[in-house]
């Protein structure tokens, strides 16, 4: 498929590339050991050497590596078995060394891809160019004060994992897809929180347009995007910038852009002209290092099951819908709540059952009261037990969604809830049957009207059984049996 | 008491009982003030030294004495120690008081030695005169006889290392060498140097140069001297990522004179461009060895030449990048300035001497987009084959024997102002370091003028202990007077 931009010169394609800066889950920084928890105070989790000071020397973590590699594995890419750390030159207060520890050369994974997931249900594969480690610089802080600046050092010296794509992507939606499917295996391995609002998922997007089967165009690097929201603003807004620009007769200038969420435009941050010699060169005080057979092979026995093999499971296992197994799937507590929750349920069919309730009902609560699948007001086995009551007739479907609401509200087992509220279903037939006798001697003049051929009186008629019986009757009891007196006399 | 001794000697009186470490160190304290003219010592740390020396005479009393115990040394400034000022001989660093201690000065502290104080030295260890300092020149103790009033260098970058020892100002001194920071100013003062293979000492705490060459060694007296103090000052350090993983051996232990069956490979390009008097020196270590039984064998070094280059272009690279912290904002010595850029330009055009910004500028070039293929890229590469000149040898030799030095120290107040003239001082010793090898400075004889003259021994890998033997088979010939300039 084809996405291409209609201009006033005719279509134009979009290209665009995206790098993602994922911070490494570890209690310490790749290279100085000091702690890395989101939220201390300022200059509370810092070495010796996250400060530059003269004569410290960086020594890998080797838990950050080994994330790199599981990560490596996990987007279908090659591991290196020899990978070199470069120094990136640049001053900037927060950057302590003067320099900030990279992969430029001989980066620790290359040639990955991942399939992103389009709104059509139709996969389109991205390919990766790199995933290499580096080092998170500090926060500079410039509006505490009138004439000074505030530097905190807890984040300089974090390892970050950079994730190049290939220029594959073709329109925001495919670069949101991305960003979610990345987001989404990342957070199965375990090896990045993915908590963007926190920043511990950026994106930079590179965007240009050209017309399909020239040269791609020059394009406009857009920086630090922290939501998949932003990213697909961001990348719209940048993509008519850019069409009318050519359309009128300019240039893109290749340069630096951010995103203001505020506005919703991208603006000029700096331009090739600033563009900096980093002057690479790999770091003296670090060896190449060198990755073992055993231990690439040690981490791939661990791998989790991720969330494309887990759809084709769930689809296969649960007889789930293909909407419904990726909606589970997307995110790996959801995916992991869902088979613990199937896991209880005993009745035939339940875990169908279950991804509707989950899908329909519990998202849709947890939206309405904003709460996350970690902080659910019931615990989660409930739900397994409310669709096995549904199962085995003890409620009706109906009845069900009140028991859930109530369930919501006050944690209470279904069971509990349903003989408190006396909710429990009737199928006992002579109650059933004395309900109907009673109705069909209230409405002669319905019952007439069924029996002389104006059949859609009948679920009026059901309707009358149903609400003498406060709705607990089972219906395909009332059903059948109220068929059974209309034709009988 | 007299400081015309030697650490081996020292040892063994405090051992005997003969003195007291408070007596040893005071004695030295004294003598240390009484030549504060040479300017050895950026830092003296007198008071600390005496409590120390006093804690070390309790544990002798007690039997329960440290390798090193009570002995007399101090530290290039180039070392962080904590709670005492470290200014790698910059005006950037003055007042700077690391909270921290470097491996190699807390390990000599851990071996009971006694600091006292911390030695002048070439700015960032970038020179060969220590004319490059900050803090002034240090002044070699030795003179010539045609003119007993002319100051001599004492070498550099460790020149206030070399220059103490010499004078009897302490026992032994750590020093480092980047291209030949050791070795080079041990032949001018008439001290025994050894610049270890890459990795045996810890770089931990110490202020980088260029990472990939910097070592830390002793200097000190006599061949022994060194033996004890590199045994303490090395080992493997997790904290250094390119710290090697051996045993250290007992050095000065399985110290014995050597030569006897063993191949001396002498490289013929190394007589190019050596004087008479460079040469007559080398003659006398050859006669030596053979004499002691050693084969001399000719070999060639074929990428010599080519190693001054290529240091200069790989020491000033790392450096451009080592010394890109020293930036004003954190620590240090900061200059004020409108904007961001105004404060790091007044702060290190303050901060820095024109040596230490000349190389910033050549490593800052040689790294720069266009050039680095060009220049790093090649150096690299020319590093690699001087490596392979240096193991081809090695199969046929056990240990290389070469000229220190051209020449023997020269005026403090001659012309000394043509970088690429003082850069030569290196082309015999700047080879080891790109190489990765241990090298060690026997002073083996005096020049006309009646100044020290130094011999070096190269070695492969994890040689030091040869070159220790080999360096003290010399030693023993050449009946150095190591006590002429105290």
């Amino acid at each position: 498929m084809k996405n291409l931009v209609q201009g006033q010169t005719g279509l134009w394609e979009v290209v665009i590339g995206l790098e993602v800066h994922a911070q490494v889950v570890s209690n310490a920084k790749l290279f100085s050991g000091a702690a890395t928890a989101f939220g201390a105070d300022p200059n509370t989790q810092v070495a010796f050497l996250d400060a530059g000071m003269p004569g410290m020397l960086p020594v890998l973590n080797k838990f950050c590596v080994d994330q790199a590699i599981k990560t490596g594995l996990g987007i279908n890419a090659t591991v290196n078995k020899v990978s070199v750390f470069d120094r990136k030159n640049y001053f900037y207060p927060d950057l302590p060394l003067g320099y900030q520890i990279s992969q430029l050369y001989y980066p620790i994974v290359s040639n990955g891809y991942i399939d992103i997931d389009l709104e059509n249900n139709e996969t389109k594969r991205i390919n990766i160019t790199r995933l290499h480690l580096e080092q998170d610089a500090g926060k500079s802080t410039h509006d505490l004060h009138p004439n000074l600046s505030y530097i905190d050092f807890n984040r300089a010296g974090v390892a970050l994992m950079e994730i190049v794509s290939e220029p594959e992507i073709r329109s925001s939606q495919e670069a949101m897809a991305y960003v979610k499917k990345l987001r989404s295996i990342l957070r199965y391995l375990g090896t990045c929180d993915g908590n963007m609002e926190q920043g511990s998922l950026r994106v930079d997007a590179n965007v240009s347009l050209h017309k399909p089967d020239t040269p791609f165009g020059t394009r406009a690097e857009i920086k630090n995007v922290n939501s998949v929201r932003f990213l697909g603003q961001a990348i719209e807004y940048e993509i008519l910038r850019q069409l009318e620009v050519i359309e009128s007769g300019g240039a893109v200038v290749q340069e630096t852009r951010l995103f203001d969420p505020t506005k919703g435009v991208t603006r000029s941050m700096r331009g090739k002209e600033d563009a900096m010699d980093y002057r690479y060169f790999p770091d003296p005080d670090l060896r190449p290092l060198v990755l073992e057979d055993a231990r690439i092979d040690a981490i791939k026995a661990t791998m989790p099951e991720l969330p494309d093999t887990k759809r084709e499971r769930f689809k296969k296992e649960f007889l789930l819908t293909d909407y419904d197994a990726n909606v589970l799937v997307a995110e790996k507590e959801v995916a992991e709540l869902y088979e613990h929750i199937v896991g209880f349920a005993k009745g035939q069919g339940a875990a169908k059952l279950i991804a509707n309730w989950l899908i329909v009902e519990v998202f849709g609560a947890m939206n309405r009261d904003d709460r996350s699948i970690n902080d659910l007001p019931f615990t989660p086995e409930y739900l397994a037990s409310l669709v096995d009551l549904i199962i085995d007739g003890t409620i009706s479907g109906k009845i069900a969604k009140d028991v859930f609401v109530k369930m919501w509200e006050t944690g209470k087992e279904p069971a509990k809830l349903i003989e408190e509220l006396g909710l429990r279903q009737v199928s006992d037939t002579s109650v059933i049957e004395k309900a109907i006798e009673e109705v069909i001697a209230a409405n002669a003049a319905q019952v007439e009207q069924y029996r002389s051929g104006k059949e859609q009186v009948f679920g009026f008629l059901i309707g009358q059984v149903m609400k003498s019986l406060q709705g607990k009757a089972n219906p395909g009891v009332v059903n059948t049996i109220l068929k059974q007196k209309l034709s009988s006399s | 008491m007299d400081t015309k001794i030697t650490l081996t000697k020292a040892l063994d009186m405090l051992k005997k009982k003969e003195c007291s470490s408070t007596e040893l160190v005071q004695s030295f304290i004294n003598h240390a003030t009484a030549k504060r003219h040479l300017n050895c010592f950026i830092t003296e740390t007198f008071e600390n030294a005496l409590s120390e020396a006093a804690e070390a005479d309790k544990r002798i009393a007690s039997g329960s004495s440290l390798p090193l115990d009570g002995v007399p040394i101090a530290n290039k400034d180039l070392y962080c120690t904590k709670g005492v000022q470290t200014t790698a001989g910059s005006r950037i660093l003055k007042n700077f008081i690391p909270p921290y201690e470097s491996t190699v000065s807390g390990n000599l502290k851990k071996a009971g030695a006694i600091s006292l104080g911390k030695l002048n030295m070439d700015e960032f260890a970038m020179g060969s005169a220590n004319l490059n300092s900050a803090y002034g020149p240090v002044i070699n103790p030795w003179r010539p006889t045609s003119d007993s009033k002319k100051d001599l260098v004492p070498g550099g970058s460790s020149g206030g290392s070399a220059a103490s020892v010499a004078a009897g100002l302490c026992l032994g001194a750590s020093a480092s060498d980047t291209g030949g920071s050791i070795r080079q100013p041990a032949a001018f003062c008439g001290v025994t140097g050894i610049k270890p293979t890459y990795g045996l000492c810890s770089r931990w705490g110490m202020v980088a140069f260029a990472s990939s060459l910097d070592q830390a060694g002793p200097m000190a007296h006599t061949v022994s001297d060194c033996a004890y103090l590199l045994q303490y000052m090395a080992g493997y350090d997790e904290k250094d990522a390119t710290s090697l993983n051996v045993k250290i051996p007992d050095y000065a232990a399985n110290l014995k004179p050597e030569a006897k069956g063993l191949r001396v490979g002498v490289p013929k390009e190394y007589l190019q461009g050596l004087n008479e008097e460079g040469q007559a020196l080398l003659q006398k270590g050859i006669d030596w060895l053979r004499a002691a039984g050693a084969e001399i064998v000719d070999i060639s070094l074929k990428m010599t030449s080519a190693a001054l280059p290529t240091y200069y272009i790989i020491a000033p690279a790392e450096a451009s990048a080592n010394l890109a912290r020293y930036d004003g904002i954190r620590y240090g010595a900061r200059v004020d300035g409108a904007t961001l850029d105004e404060l790091y330009q007044n702060t290190r055009h303050d901060g820095f001497g024109a040596e230490v910004k000349r190389r910033i500028m050549i490593g800052t070039y040689v790294l720069s987009a266009g050039y680095y293929d060009a220049y790093y890229t090649r150096a690299q590469k020319v590093k690699k084959l001087i490596s392979h000149d240096f193991d081809n040898a090695f199969e046929k030799v056990d240990v290389i024997l070469t000229p220190t030095t051209p020449g023997a120290a020269f005026g403090l107040h001659d012309k000394n102002d043509d970088p690429v003239a003082m850069y030569l001082n290196d082309i015999y010793t700047v080879t080891v370091n790109l190489a990765g090898l241990p090298g060690i400075s026997v002073p083996v004889g005096l020049s006309g003028e009646g100044l020290p003259l130094g011999i070096q021994l190269i070695g492969p890998k994890l040689s030091e202990q040869r070159l220790f033997n080999v360096g003290l088979m010399l030693e023993q010939a050449a009946q150095f007077p190591h006590f002429n300039a105290v």
